[in-house]
Protein backbone atom coordinates (compact mmCIF):
# COMPACT_ATOMS: atom_id res chain seq x y z
CA UNK A 1 0.00 0.00 0.00
CA UNK A 2 1.90 3.00 -1.28
CA UNK A 3 -0.59 5.50 0.12
CA UNK A 4 -0.02 4.10 3.60
CA UNK A 5 3.74 4.50 3.35
CA UNK A 6 3.49 8.02 2.07
CA UNK A 7 0.99 9.04 4.70
CA UNK A 8 3.19 7.71 7.50
CA UNK A 9 5.61 10.47 6.63
CA UNK A 10 3.24 13.41 6.49
CA UNK A 11 0.80 12.31 9.15
CA UNK A 12 -1.45 15.06 10.37
CA UNK A 13 -3.22 14.93 13.73
CA UNK A 14 -6.62 14.97 11.99
CA UNK A 15 -5.64 11.97 9.83
CA UNK A 16 -4.46 10.08 12.90
CA UNK A 17 -7.78 10.78 14.63
CA UNK A 18 -9.75 9.72 11.57
CA UNK A 19 -7.74 6.51 11.32
CA UNK A 20 -8.40 5.70 14.96
CA UNK A 21 -12.09 6.46 14.48
CA UNK A 22 -12.23 4.09 11.51
CA UNK A 23 -10.46 1.33 13.41
CA UNK A 24 -13.03 1.65 16.22
CA UNK A 25 -16.04 1.82 13.88
CA UNK A 26 -14.79 -1.13 11.86
CA UNK A 27 -14.26 -3.17 15.03
CA UNK A 28 -17.81 -2.42 16.20
CA UNK A 29 -19.28 -3.20 12.78
CA UNK A 30 -17.42 -6.50 12.56
CA UNK A 31 -18.24 -7.50 16.17
CA UNK A 32 -21.47 -9.40 15.32
CA UNK A 33 -19.64 -11.33 12.61
CA UNK A 34 -16.79 -12.12 15.00
CA UNK A 35 -19.35 -13.29 17.56
CA UNK A 36 -20.91 -15.67 15.02
CA UNK A 37 -17.58 -17.20 14.06
CA UNK A 38 -16.15 -17.43 17.59
CA UNK A 39 -19.32 -18.63 19.34
CA UNK A 40 -19.84 -21.35 16.74
CA UNK A 41 -16.68 -23.00 18.06
CA UNK A 42 -17.33 -22.50 21.79
CA UNK A 43 -18.35 -25.33 24.11
CA UNK A 44 -21.83 -24.93 25.65
CA UNK A 45 -20.40 -24.22 29.10
CA UNK A 46 -18.43 -21.24 27.78
CA UNK A 47 -21.35 -19.91 25.70
CA UNK A 48 -23.48 -19.70 28.84
CA UNK A 49 -20.68 -18.66 31.18
CA UNK A 50 -20.73 -15.43 33.17
CA UNK A 51 -18.83 -13.21 32.66
CA UNK A 52 -18.99 -13.82 28.90
CA UNK A 53 -15.80 -13.73 26.84
CA UNK A 54 -15.12 -13.05 23.20
CA UNK A 55 -12.64 -15.82 22.45
CA UNK A 56 -13.28 -19.52 23.08
CA UNK A 57 -10.87 -21.24 25.48
CA UNK A 58 -11.48 -24.71 24.11
CA UNK A 59 -12.40 -24.87 20.46
CA UNK A 60 -15.06 -27.45 19.61
CA UNK A 61 -17.04 -28.69 16.62
CA UNK A 62 -19.95 -29.79 18.85
CA UNK A 63 -22.23 -26.90 17.82
CA UNK A 64 -21.73 -27.57 14.14
CA UNK A 65 -22.58 -31.23 14.74
CA UNK A 66 -25.71 -30.37 16.73
CA UNK A 67 -27.10 -27.93 14.19
CA UNK A 68 -26.65 -30.40 11.37
CA UNK A 69 -28.63 -32.99 13.34
CA UNK A 70 -31.40 -30.57 14.44
CA UNK A 71 -32.21 -29.55 10.87
CA UNK A 72 -32.08 -31.36 7.54
CA UNK A 73 -29.07 -29.16 7.04
CA UNK A 74 -27.51 -30.41 3.84
CA UNK A 75 -30.97 -30.33 2.29
CA UNK A 76 -31.61 -26.70 3.33
CA UNK A 77 -28.23 -25.51 2.08
CA UNK A 78 -28.87 -27.40 -1.14
CA UNK A 79 -32.30 -25.75 -1.45
CA UNK A 80 -30.69 -22.34 -0.95
CA UNK A 81 -28.26 -23.04 -3.77
CA UNK A 82 -31.05 -24.24 -6.07
CA UNK A 83 -33.32 -21.30 -5.21
CA UNK A 84 -30.76 -18.48 -5.27
CA UNK A 85 -28.80 -20.07 -8.12
CA UNK A 86 -31.93 -20.80 -10.18
CA UNK A 87 -33.30 -17.29 -9.74
CA UNK A 88 -29.91 -15.82 -10.65
CA UNK A 89 -29.54 -17.94 -13.78
CA UNK A 90 -33.02 -17.26 -15.14
CA UNK A 91 -33.01 -13.60 -14.19
CA UNK A 92 -29.67 -13.04 -15.93
CA UNK A 93 -30.95 -14.67 -19.12
CA UNK A 94 -34.39 -13.04 -19.21
CA UNK A 95 -33.20 -9.64 -17.99
CA UNK A 96 -30.38 -9.44 -20.51
CA UNK A 97 -32.67 -10.43 -23.40
CA UNK A 98 -35.17 -7.75 -22.45
CA UNK A 99 -32.42 -5.21 -21.80
CA UNK A 100 -30.96 -5.87 -25.24
CA UNK A 101 -34.28 -5.08 -26.92
CA UNK A 102 -34.72 -1.93 -24.85
CA UNK A 103 -31.18 -0.67 -25.42
CA UNK A 104 -30.41 -1.70 -28.97
CA UNK A 105 -33.53 -2.46 -30.97
CA UNK A 106 -35.81 0.09 -32.53
CA UNK A 107 -39.48 -0.80 -32.23
CA UNK A 108 -42.84 0.79 -31.62
CA UNK A 109 -43.68 1.44 -27.99
CA UNK A 110 -40.13 1.08 -26.69
CA UNK A 111 -40.23 4.18 -24.54
CA UNK A 112 -43.60 3.29 -23.05
CA UNK A 113 -42.41 -0.22 -22.22
CA UNK A 114 -39.27 1.09 -20.53
CA UNK A 115 -41.32 3.40 -18.33
CA UNK A 116 -43.76 0.60 -17.52
CA UNK A 117 -40.90 -1.68 -16.46
CA UNK A 118 -39.34 1.02 -14.30
CA UNK A 119 -42.76 1.62 -12.73
CA UNK A 120 -42.95 -2.00 -11.55
CA UNK A 121 -39.80 -1.28 -9.51
CA UNK A 122 -42.03 0.71 -7.20
CA UNK A 123 -44.30 -2.21 -6.35
CA UNK A 124 -43.05 -3.67 -3.07
CA UNK A 125 -42.85 -7.45 -3.21
CA UNK A 126 -44.59 -7.68 0.17
CA UNK A 127 -47.69 -5.99 -1.25
CA UNK A 128 -48.17 -8.75 -3.84
CA UNK A 129 -47.42 -11.60 -1.46
CA UNK A 130 -50.93 -12.93 -0.78
CA UNK A 131 -52.27 -13.11 -4.36
CA UNK A 132 -48.86 -14.34 -5.48
CA UNK A 133 -49.04 -17.20 -3.02
CA UNK A 134 -52.58 -18.03 -4.16
CA UNK A 135 -51.52 -17.93 -7.80
CA UNK A 136 -48.59 -20.26 -7.20
CA UNK A 137 -50.88 -22.53 -5.17
CA UNK A 138 -53.47 -22.58 -8.01
CA UNK A 139 -50.71 -23.59 -10.40
CA UNK A 140 -49.95 -26.50 -8.07
CA UNK A 141 -46.44 -25.25 -7.40
CA UNK A 142 -46.38 -24.98 -3.61
CA UNK A 143 -43.33 -26.76 -2.15
CA UNK A 144 -41.71 -27.10 -5.57
CA UNK A 145 -38.55 -25.45 -6.87
CA UNK A 146 -40.52 -24.15 -9.86
CA UNK A 147 -42.87 -22.25 -7.57
CA UNK A 148 -40.01 -20.89 -5.52
CA UNK A 149 -38.02 -19.69 -8.53
CA UNK A 150 -40.54 -18.71 -11.24
CA UNK A 151 -41.87 -15.48 -9.64
CA UNK A 152 -38.32 -14.10 -9.52
CA UNK A 153 -37.14 -15.30 -12.94
CA UNK A 154 -37.05 -11.72 -14.22
CA UNK A 155 -36.87 -8.44 -12.41
CA UNK A 156 -37.22 -4.82 -13.32
CA UNK A 157 -34.06 -3.70 -11.54
CA UNK A 158 -31.94 -6.19 -13.48
CA UNK A 159 -33.47 -5.15 -16.80
CA UNK A 160 -32.84 -1.48 -16.06
CA UNK A 161 -29.30 -2.11 -14.80
CA UNK A 162 -28.30 -4.10 -17.88
CA UNK A 163 -30.01 -1.70 -20.27
CA UNK A 164 -27.83 1.13 -18.94
CA UNK A 165 -24.76 -1.01 -19.47
CA UNK A 166 -25.73 -2.14 -22.98
CA UNK A 167 -26.42 1.47 -24.03
CA UNK A 168 -22.80 2.34 -23.34
CA UNK A 169 -21.25 -0.47 -25.41
CA UNK A 170 -19.94 0.75 -28.76
CA UNK A 171 -22.11 -0.07 -31.75
CA UNK A 172 -19.53 -0.32 -34.51
CA UNK A 173 -19.05 -4.09 -34.28
CA UNK A 174 -22.69 -5.02 -34.19
CA UNK A 175 -23.46 -2.76 -37.12
CA UNK A 176 -20.72 -4.46 -39.10
CA UNK A 177 -22.12 -7.85 -38.07
CA UNK A 178 -25.60 -6.76 -39.09
CA UNK A 179 -24.38 -5.74 -42.52
CA UNK A 180 -22.76 -9.15 -42.81
CA UNK A 181 -26.18 -10.64 -42.22
CA UNK A 182 -25.93 -11.68 -38.58
CA UNK A 183 -29.30 -11.98 -36.85
CA UNK A 184 -30.13 -10.05 -33.67
CA UNK A 185 -29.80 -13.09 -31.47
CA UNK A 186 -26.33 -13.79 -32.77
CA UNK A 187 -25.27 -10.21 -32.16
CA UNK A 188 -26.71 -10.43 -28.64
CA UNK A 189 -24.98 -13.71 -27.86
CA UNK A 190 -21.61 -13.29 -29.52
CA UNK A 191 -21.00 -9.56 -29.31
CA UNK A 192 -23.02 -7.89 -26.58
CA UNK A 193 -23.02 -10.58 -23.86
CA UNK A 194 -19.25 -11.26 -23.90
CA UNK A 195 -18.65 -7.53 -23.48
CA UNK A 196 -21.09 -7.29 -20.58
CA UNK A 197 -19.43 -9.86 -18.32
CA UNK A 198 -18.57 -7.39 -15.51
CA UNK A 199 -22.17 -6.14 -15.38
CA UNK A 200 -23.53 -9.69 -15.47
CA UNK A 201 -21.21 -10.76 -12.62
CA UNK A 202 -22.25 -7.85 -10.44
CA UNK A 203 -25.95 -8.31 -11.09
CA UNK A 204 -25.56 -12.04 -10.63
CA UNK A 205 -23.94 -11.76 -7.21
CA UNK A 206 -26.44 -9.09 -6.16
CA UNK A 207 -29.38 -11.32 -7.17
CA UNK A 208 -27.83 -14.38 -5.57
CA UNK A 209 -27.18 -12.58 -2.26
CA UNK A 210 -30.68 -11.09 -2.12
CA UNK A 211 -32.39 -14.41 -2.70
CA UNK A 212 -30.10 -16.48 -0.51
CA UNK A 213 -30.81 -14.02 2.30
CA UNK A 214 -34.52 -13.61 1.66
CA UNK A 215 -36.73 -14.74 4.51
CA UNK A 216 -40.33 -13.81 3.72
CA UNK A 217 -40.87 -15.63 0.41
CA UNK A 218 -39.41 -19.02 1.41
CA UNK A 219 -41.11 -18.65 4.79
CA UNK A 220 -44.66 -18.26 3.44
CA UNK A 221 -44.12 -20.37 0.39
CA UNK A 222 -42.81 -23.60 1.86
CA UNK A 223 -45.04 -25.50 4.24
CA UNK A 224 -42.80 -28.54 4.00
CA UNK A 225 -39.71 -28.15 6.22
CA UNK A 226 -37.70 -30.09 3.64
CA UNK A 227 -38.33 -27.37 1.05
CA UNK A 228 -37.16 -24.38 3.10
CA UNK A 229 -33.90 -22.53 2.57
CA UNK A 230 -31.10 -22.21 5.09
CA UNK A 231 -32.27 -18.67 5.87
CA UNK A 232 -35.88 -19.65 6.54
CA UNK A 233 -34.91 -22.97 8.16
CA UNK A 234 -32.72 -21.33 10.81
CA UNK A 235 -35.63 -19.19 12.00
CA UNK A 236 -37.55 -22.40 12.75
CA UNK A 237 -34.99 -23.11 15.46
CA UNK A 238 -35.93 -20.00 17.42
CA UNK A 239 -39.37 -18.80 18.30
CA UNK A 240 -41.83 -20.31 20.76
CA UNK A 241 -41.33 -23.95 19.74
CA UNK A 242 -37.57 -24.16 19.76
CA UNK A 243 -35.31 -22.53 22.31
CA UNK A 244 -31.98 -23.48 20.86
CA UNK A 245 -28.64 -22.74 22.52
CA UNK A 246 -26.85 -19.68 21.19
CA UNK A 247 -23.82 -21.73 20.20
CA UNK A 248 -25.93 -23.88 17.89
CA UNK A 249 -27.62 -20.82 16.35
CA UNK A 250 -24.24 -19.23 15.69
CA UNK A 251 -22.97 -22.44 14.10
CA UNK A 252 -26.00 -22.44 11.79
CA UNK A 253 -25.50 -18.76 11.02
CA UNK A 254 -21.85 -19.36 10.19
CA UNK A 255 -22.80 -21.97 7.62
CA UNK A 256 -25.48 -19.63 6.21
CA UNK A 257 -23.15 -16.66 5.67
CA UNK A 258 -19.99 -18.49 4.65
CA UNK A 259 -20.72 -18.99 0.91
CA UNK A 260 -21.76 -15.35 0.48
CA UNK A 261 -18.87 -13.83 2.40
CA UNK A 262 -16.36 -15.93 0.45
CA UNK A 263 -17.94 -15.05 -2.91
CA UNK A 264 -18.06 -11.40 -1.90
CA UNK A 265 -14.42 -11.25 -0.84
CA UNK A 266 -13.41 -12.64 -4.23
CA UNK A 267 -15.08 -9.98 -6.35
CA UNK A 268 -15.60 -7.29 -3.74
CA UNK A 269 -13.86 -4.35 -5.36
CA UNK A 270 -15.68 -4.51 -8.68
CA UNK A 271 -18.92 -5.48 -6.99
CA UNK A 272 -18.90 -2.51 -4.61
CA UNK A 273 -18.04 -0.08 -7.40
CA UNK A 274 -20.70 -1.37 -9.78
CA UNK A 275 -23.42 -1.51 -7.16
CA UNK A 276 -22.53 1.92 -5.85
CA UNK A 277 -22.84 3.62 -9.20
CA UNK A 278 -26.12 2.01 -10.32
CA UNK A 279 -28.13 4.35 -8.19
CA UNK A 280 -26.57 7.46 -9.51
CA UNK A 281 -27.08 7.37 -13.18
CA UNK B 1 -16.98 4.86 -12.82
CA UNK B 2 -18.16 1.96 -14.82
CA UNK B 3 -21.82 2.53 -15.42
CA UNK B 4 -23.22 4.01 -18.54
CA UNK B 5 -24.48 7.53 -18.64
CA UNK B 6 -28.07 7.24 -19.87
CA UNK B 7 -27.38 9.40 -22.84
CA UNK B 8 -30.82 8.80 -24.29
CA UNK B 9 -28.98 8.47 -27.56
CA UNK B 10 -31.30 7.71 -30.47
CA UNK B 11 -30.88 4.32 -32.01
CA UNK B 12 -29.91 4.75 -35.62
CA UNK B 13 -30.69 1.80 -37.85
CA UNK B 14 -27.73 0.70 -39.94
CA UNK B 15 -27.44 2.46 -43.24
CA UNK B 16 -28.72 0.28 -46.06
CA UNK B 17 -25.45 -0.40 -47.80
CA UNK B 18 -26.92 -3.15 -49.90
CA UNK B 19 -25.39 -6.05 -47.97
CA UNK B 20 -26.91 -9.49 -47.97
CA UNK B 21 -29.51 -8.42 -45.48
CA UNK B 22 -32.95 -7.45 -46.66
CA UNK B 23 -34.48 -4.21 -45.43
CA UNK B 24 -36.75 -4.86 -42.46
CA UNK B 25 -40.25 -3.57 -42.08
CA UNK B 26 -41.16 -1.89 -38.77
CA UNK B 27 -43.50 -4.82 -38.12
CA UNK B 28 -40.67 -7.30 -38.47
CA UNK B 29 -38.49 -5.26 -36.12
CA UNK B 30 -41.27 -5.17 -33.54
CA UNK B 31 -41.65 -8.94 -33.82
CA UNK B 32 -37.94 -9.46 -33.15
CA UNK B 33 -38.08 -7.12 -30.15
CA UNK B 34 -41.16 -8.94 -28.84
CA UNK B 35 -39.28 -12.23 -28.94
CA UNK B 36 -36.47 -10.74 -26.84
CA UNK B 37 -38.90 -9.18 -24.39
CA UNK B 38 -41.44 -11.96 -24.02
CA UNK B 39 -39.88 -14.08 -21.24
CA UNK B 40 -39.26 -11.12 -18.92
CA UNK B 41 -42.64 -9.53 -19.63
CA UNK B 42 -44.49 -12.78 -18.98
CA UNK B 43 -42.74 -13.18 -15.61
CA UNK B 44 -43.33 -9.56 -14.58
CA UNK B 45 -46.92 -9.55 -15.79
CA UNK B 46 -47.91 -12.84 -14.23
CA UNK B 47 -46.03 -12.60 -10.92
CA UNK B 48 -45.99 -8.85 -10.21
CA UNK B 49 -48.67 -6.95 -12.13
CA UNK B 50 -51.41 -9.54 -11.85
CA UNK B 51 -50.95 -10.10 -8.07
CA UNK B 52 -50.90 -6.33 -7.57
CA UNK B 53 -54.27 -5.93 -9.30
CA UNK B 54 -55.58 -8.99 -7.55
CA UNK B 55 -54.64 -7.58 -4.14
CA UNK B 56 -56.59 -4.43 -4.94
CA UNK B 57 -59.73 -6.46 -5.66
CA UNK B 58 -59.25 -8.58 -2.51
CA UNK B 59 -58.81 -5.50 -0.35
CA UNK B 60 -62.48 -4.62 -0.90
CA UNK B 61 -63.70 -8.08 0.16
CA UNK B 62 -63.85 -10.20 3.29
CA UNK B 63 -61.82 -12.99 1.67
CA UNK B 64 -60.63 -15.51 4.23
CA UNK B 65 -59.56 -18.52 2.23
CA UNK B 66 -62.93 -20.21 2.92
CA UNK B 67 -66.11 -19.74 0.85
CA UNK B 68 -66.85 -17.01 -1.67
CA UNK B 69 -65.43 -13.61 -0.70
CA UNK B 70 -68.06 -10.90 -0.32
CA UNK B 71 -67.73 -7.27 -1.31
CA UNK B 72 -67.38 -5.08 1.78
CA UNK B 73 -66.44 -1.74 0.22
CA UNK B 74 -64.01 0.33 2.22
CA UNK B 75 -64.54 -1.58 5.47
CA UNK B 76 -61.00 -3.03 5.56
CA UNK B 77 -59.42 0.36 4.97
CA UNK B 78 -61.58 1.98 7.65
CA UNK B 79 -60.46 -0.76 10.03
CA UNK B 80 -56.77 -0.14 9.26
CA UNK B 81 -57.04 3.52 10.20
CA UNK B 82 -59.47 3.31 13.13
CA UNK B 83 -58.86 0.14 15.13
CA UNK B 84 -56.18 1.21 17.65
CA UNK B 85 -54.41 -2.19 17.56
CA UNK B 86 -54.19 -2.17 13.80
CA UNK B 87 -53.34 1.50 13.57
CA UNK B 88 -50.35 0.46 15.68
CA UNK B 89 -48.82 -1.29 12.66
CA UNK B 90 -49.01 1.94 10.68
CA UNK B 91 -47.63 4.14 13.46
CA UNK B 92 -44.88 1.65 14.32
CA UNK B 93 -43.81 1.56 10.68
CA UNK B 94 -43.73 5.36 10.63
CA UNK B 95 -41.69 5.38 13.87
CA UNK B 96 -39.28 2.79 12.46
CA UNK B 97 -38.84 4.91 9.32
CA UNK B 98 -38.26 8.09 11.31
CA UNK B 99 -35.65 6.37 13.50
CA UNK B 100 -33.92 4.38 10.78
CA UNK B 101 -33.59 6.86 7.91
CA UNK B 102 -31.68 9.74 9.56
CA UNK B 103 -29.38 7.47 11.57
CA UNK B 104 -28.46 5.19 8.67
CA UNK B 105 -28.04 8.02 6.18
CA UNK B 106 -26.06 10.25 8.57
CA UNK B 107 -23.73 7.38 9.53
CA UNK B 108 -23.19 6.53 5.85
CA UNK B 109 -22.60 10.14 4.81
CA UNK B 110 -20.32 10.94 7.74
CA UNK B 111 -18.13 7.89 7.17
CA UNK B 112 -18.02 8.49 3.41
CA UNK B 113 -16.88 12.10 3.92
CA UNK B 114 -14.15 10.96 6.32
CA UNK B 115 -13.02 8.11 4.10
CA UNK B 116 -12.77 10.41 1.10
CA UNK B 117 -9.59 11.87 2.61
CA UNK B 118 -6.76 10.66 0.32
CA UNK B 119 -4.29 10.75 3.22
CA UNK B 120 -6.20 8.11 5.16
CA UNK B 121 -4.32 4.78 5.22
CA UNK B 122 -6.05 1.42 4.52
CA UNK B 123 -8.98 3.07 2.77
CA UNK B 124 -9.97 0.11 0.65
CA UNK B 125 -9.80 -2.19 3.67
CA UNK B 126 -12.16 0.06 5.65
CA UNK B 127 -14.50 0.33 2.68
CA UNK B 128 -14.73 -3.42 2.24
CA UNK B 129 -15.06 -4.12 5.97
CA UNK B 130 -17.91 -1.65 6.40
CA UNK B 131 -19.73 -3.16 3.42
CA UNK B 132 -19.56 -6.75 4.71
CA UNK B 133 -22.80 -6.58 6.80
CA UNK B 134 -24.70 -5.92 3.56
CA UNK B 135 -24.08 -9.50 2.42
CA UNK B 136 -25.19 -10.95 5.79
CA UNK B 137 -28.88 -11.80 5.92
CA UNK B 138 -31.21 -9.89 8.22
CA UNK B 139 -32.11 -13.05 10.06
CA UNK B 140 -28.49 -14.03 10.76
CA UNK B 141 -27.84 -10.43 11.85
CA UNK B 142 -30.82 -10.77 14.17
CA UNK B 143 -29.46 -13.97 15.76
CA UNK B 144 -26.05 -12.39 16.37
CA UNK B 145 -27.44 -9.17 17.85
CA UNK B 146 -29.95 -11.05 20.02
CA UNK B 147 -27.05 -12.97 21.52
CA UNK B 148 -24.95 -9.81 21.96
CA UNK B 149 -27.71 -8.12 23.99
CA UNK B 150 -28.87 -11.22 25.86
CA UNK B 151 -29.58 -10.08 29.44
CA UNK B 152 -27.61 -12.98 30.99
CA UNK B 153 -24.77 -13.92 28.68
CA UNK B 154 -24.70 -11.09 26.13
CA UNK B 155 -21.22 -9.69 25.60
CA UNK B 156 -22.44 -6.22 24.70
CA UNK B 157 -24.67 -6.07 27.77
CA UNK B 158 -21.71 -7.14 29.88
CA UNK B 159 -19.33 -4.54 28.42
CA UNK B 160 -21.88 -1.73 28.71
CA UNK B 161 -22.50 -2.72 32.34
CA UNK B 162 -18.76 -2.22 32.84
CA UNK B 163 -19.27 1.36 31.59
CA UNK B 164 -22.18 1.82 33.99
CA UNK B 165 -24.94 1.41 31.40
CA UNK B 166 -27.67 -1.04 32.42
CA UNK B 167 -29.50 -2.23 29.32
CA UNK B 168 -31.66 -4.85 31.01
CA UNK B 169 -33.64 -7.18 28.79
CA UNK B 170 -33.67 -5.08 25.61
CA UNK B 171 -35.97 -7.28 23.53
CA UNK B 172 -38.56 -7.55 26.29
CA UNK B 173 -38.56 -3.82 26.98
CA UNK B 174 -41.32 -1.96 25.07
CA UNK B 175 -39.18 1.20 24.98
CA UNK B 176 -35.97 -0.45 23.78
CA UNK B 177 -37.21 -3.18 21.44
CA UNK B 178 -37.94 -0.79 18.57
CA UNK B 179 -34.59 1.05 18.76
CA UNK B 180 -32.91 -2.36 18.88
CA UNK B 181 -34.52 -3.73 15.69
CA UNK B 182 -33.77 -0.38 14.01
CA UNK B 183 -30.13 -0.67 15.11
CA UNK B 184 -29.87 -4.07 13.42
CA UNK B 185 -31.23 -2.55 10.20
CA UNK B 186 -28.76 0.35 10.41
CA UNK B 187 -25.92 -2.13 10.93
CA UNK B 188 -26.98 -4.24 7.96
CA UNK B 189 -27.74 -1.45 5.46
CA UNK B 190 -25.57 1.61 6.17
CA UNK B 191 -22.61 0.09 4.29
CA UNK B 192 -24.65 0.08 1.10
CA UNK B 193 -25.54 3.77 1.43
CA UNK B 194 -21.94 4.48 2.41
CA UNK B 195 -20.51 3.12 -0.85
CA UNK B 196 -23.15 5.01 -2.85
CA UNK B 197 -22.06 8.24 -1.15
CA UNK B 198 -18.41 7.39 -1.82
CA UNK B 199 -19.16 6.98 -5.53
CA UNK B 200 -21.02 10.30 -5.48
CA UNK B 201 -18.08 12.03 -3.77
CA UNK B 202 -15.64 10.69 -6.34
CA UNK B 203 -17.75 12.23 -9.10
CA UNK B 204 -17.16 15.74 -7.77
CA UNK B 205 -14.34 17.28 -9.85
CA UNK B 206 -11.29 18.15 -7.74
CA UNK B 207 -10.91 21.41 -9.67
CA UNK B 208 -13.95 22.79 -7.82
CA UNK B 209 -12.25 22.13 -4.48
CA UNK B 210 -9.05 23.72 -5.67
CA UNK B 211 -10.95 26.80 -6.81
CA UNK B 212 -12.70 26.98 -3.44
CA UNK B 213 -9.39 26.62 -1.62
CA UNK B 214 -7.87 29.43 -3.66
CA UNK B 215 -10.81 31.58 -2.64
CA UNK B 216 -9.83 30.85 0.96
CA UNK B 217 -12.71 28.51 1.77
CA UNK B 218 -12.00 26.40 4.88
CA UNK B 219 -12.98 22.77 5.50
CA UNK B 220 -16.49 23.61 6.71
CA UNK B 221 -17.16 26.12 4.02
CA UNK B 222 -16.07 23.67 1.33
CA UNK B 223 -18.29 20.98 2.86
CA UNK B 224 -21.31 23.28 3.05
CA UNK B 225 -20.90 25.14 -0.24
CA UNK B 226 -19.32 22.53 -2.51
CA UNK B 227 -19.66 18.96 -1.26
CA UNK B 228 -23.21 18.88 0.06
CA UNK B 229 -24.81 20.74 -2.87
CA UNK B 230 -22.93 18.53 -5.35
CA UNK B 231 -24.15 15.46 -3.47
CA UNK B 232 -27.82 16.41 -3.47
CA UNK B 233 -28.81 13.93 -6.20
CA UNK B 234 -27.05 11.10 -4.41
CA UNK B 235 -28.63 12.22 -1.16
CA UNK B 236 -32.14 12.15 -2.64
CA UNK B 237 -31.56 8.68 -4.02
CA UNK B 238 -30.22 7.30 -0.74
CA UNK B 239 -32.97 8.92 1.32
CA UNK B 240 -35.73 7.39 -0.78
CA UNK B 241 -33.97 4.04 -0.85
CA UNK B 242 -33.63 4.06 2.92
CA UNK B 243 -37.24 5.07 3.50
CA UNK B 244 -38.52 2.33 1.20
CA UNK B 245 -36.34 -0.23 3.00
CA UNK B 246 -37.77 0.99 6.30
CA UNK B 247 -41.38 0.67 5.11
CA UNK B 248 -40.72 -2.97 4.31
CA UNK B 249 -39.13 -3.94 7.64
CA UNK B 250 -39.85 -7.55 8.52
CA UNK B 251 -37.05 -10.13 8.81
CA UNK B 252 -35.15 -9.09 11.90
CA UNK B 253 -38.39 -8.22 13.70
CA UNK B 254 -39.83 -11.64 12.94
CA UNK B 255 -36.70 -13.25 14.41
CA UNK B 256 -35.98 -10.94 17.37
CA UNK B 257 -39.33 -9.89 18.81
CA UNK B 258 -42.12 -11.40 16.72
CA UNK B 259 -43.74 -7.95 16.81
CA UNK B 260 -43.64 -7.70 20.62
CA UNK B 261 -43.33 -6.82 23.38
CA UNK B 262 -46.95 -5.60 23.58
CA UNK B 263 -47.00 -5.04 19.82
CA UNK B 264 -44.33 -2.34 20.07
CA UNK B 265 -42.44 -3.62 17.02
CA UNK B 266 -45.45 -4.78 14.98
CA UNK B 267 -44.84 -3.23 11.54
CA UNK B 268 -46.96 -3.20 8.38
CA UNK B 269 -45.29 -6.20 6.80
CA UNK B 270 -45.39 -8.13 10.11
CA UNK B 271 -49.13 -7.43 10.22
CA UNK B 272 -49.58 -8.43 6.55
CA UNK B 273 -47.81 -11.70 7.31
CA UNK B 274 -49.83 -12.41 10.44
CA UNK B 275 -53.26 -11.41 9.19
CA UNK B 276 -52.71 -12.91 5.74
CA UNK B 277 -50.95 -16.16 6.56
CA UNK B 278 -51.69 -16.88 10.23
CA UNK B 279 -55.23 -15.54 10.76
CA UNK B 280 -56.22 -15.88 7.08
CA UNK B 281 -57.89 -12.45 7.06
CA UNK B 282 -56.93 -12.08 3.43
CA UNK B 283 -59.16 -9.12 2.58
CA UNK B 284 -57.82 -7.12 5.49
CA UNK B 285 -54.20 -8.09 4.78
CA UNK B 286 -54.69 -6.97 1.17
CA UNK B 287 -55.88 -3.56 2.35
CA UNK B 288 -52.69 -3.31 4.43
CA UNK B 289 -50.69 -4.27 1.34
CA UNK B 290 -52.20 -1.32 -0.47
CA UNK B 291 -51.30 1.04 2.33
CA UNK B 292 -47.71 -0.16 1.87
CA UNK B 293 -47.94 0.11 -1.91
CA UNK B 294 -49.30 3.65 -1.87
CA UNK B 295 -46.71 4.80 0.68
CA UNK B 296 -43.93 3.36 -1.50
CA UNK B 297 -45.39 4.92 -4.65
CA UNK B 298 -45.61 8.34 -3.04
CA UNK B 299 -41.96 8.19 -1.96
CA UNK B 300 -40.83 7.05 -5.41
CA UNK B 301 -42.88 9.76 -7.12
CA UNK B 302 -41.38 12.36 -4.82
CA UNK B 303 -37.99 11.14 -5.98
CA UNK B 304 -38.97 11.37 -9.65
CA UNK B 305 -40.29 14.89 -9.19
CA UNK B 306 -37.10 15.86 -7.40
CA UNK B 307 -34.85 14.32 -10.03
CA UNK B 308 -36.93 15.81 -12.84
CA UNK B 309 -36.51 19.28 -11.36
CA UNK B 310 -32.79 18.76 -10.82
CA UNK B 311 -32.27 17.70 -14.39
CA UNK B 312 -34.10 20.75 -15.66
CA UNK B 313 -31.91 22.94 -13.44
CA UNK B 314 -28.79 21.45 -14.96
CA UNK B 315 -29.99 21.79 -18.54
Amino acid sequence: MSTARRSLRDLRPSTVLTTIAFVVVTAVVLLPIAIIVLTAFKPVAEVNAYPPSLLPEDWTLANLKTVTSELPFARLVGNSFVFAGGVTLFALIFDSLAAYALARLDFTGRKFLLIAIIATLMIPFQATLIPLYQLVADLGWVNTYTGLIAPRAADAFGIFFLRQFFLALPRDIDQAARIDGAGEFRIFRSIVLPNAVPALLTLGLFTFVNNWNDLLWPLVFTTDAEMGTITSGLTQLTGPSGIVPHGVMMAGSLIAILPLVIAFLFIQRRFIENIATTGLK
Amino acid sequence: MTTAPPTGRRYRPPAPLGGRRRVESPKHRTAIAAAFLAPALIVLGLFTIWPMLSALRLSFTDASGFGEPEWVGLENYIEVFTDPDLLGAVTNTALYTVLFTPVAVAAALGLALLLNNPRLPFRSFFRTALFVPFVVSFSVAAFAWSYLVDPQVGLLNYWLRGLGIQLGNVLEDPNLAMPMVVLVAVWKLFGFYFVIFLAGLQDIPTSIYEAARMDGAGVWSRLRNVTLPMLSNTMAFVLVFAMIAALQAFDQIYVMTGGGPYGSTQTLVMEIYESGFRKLEIGFASALSYVLLVATLLLSLAQFVFFGRKEKDLA
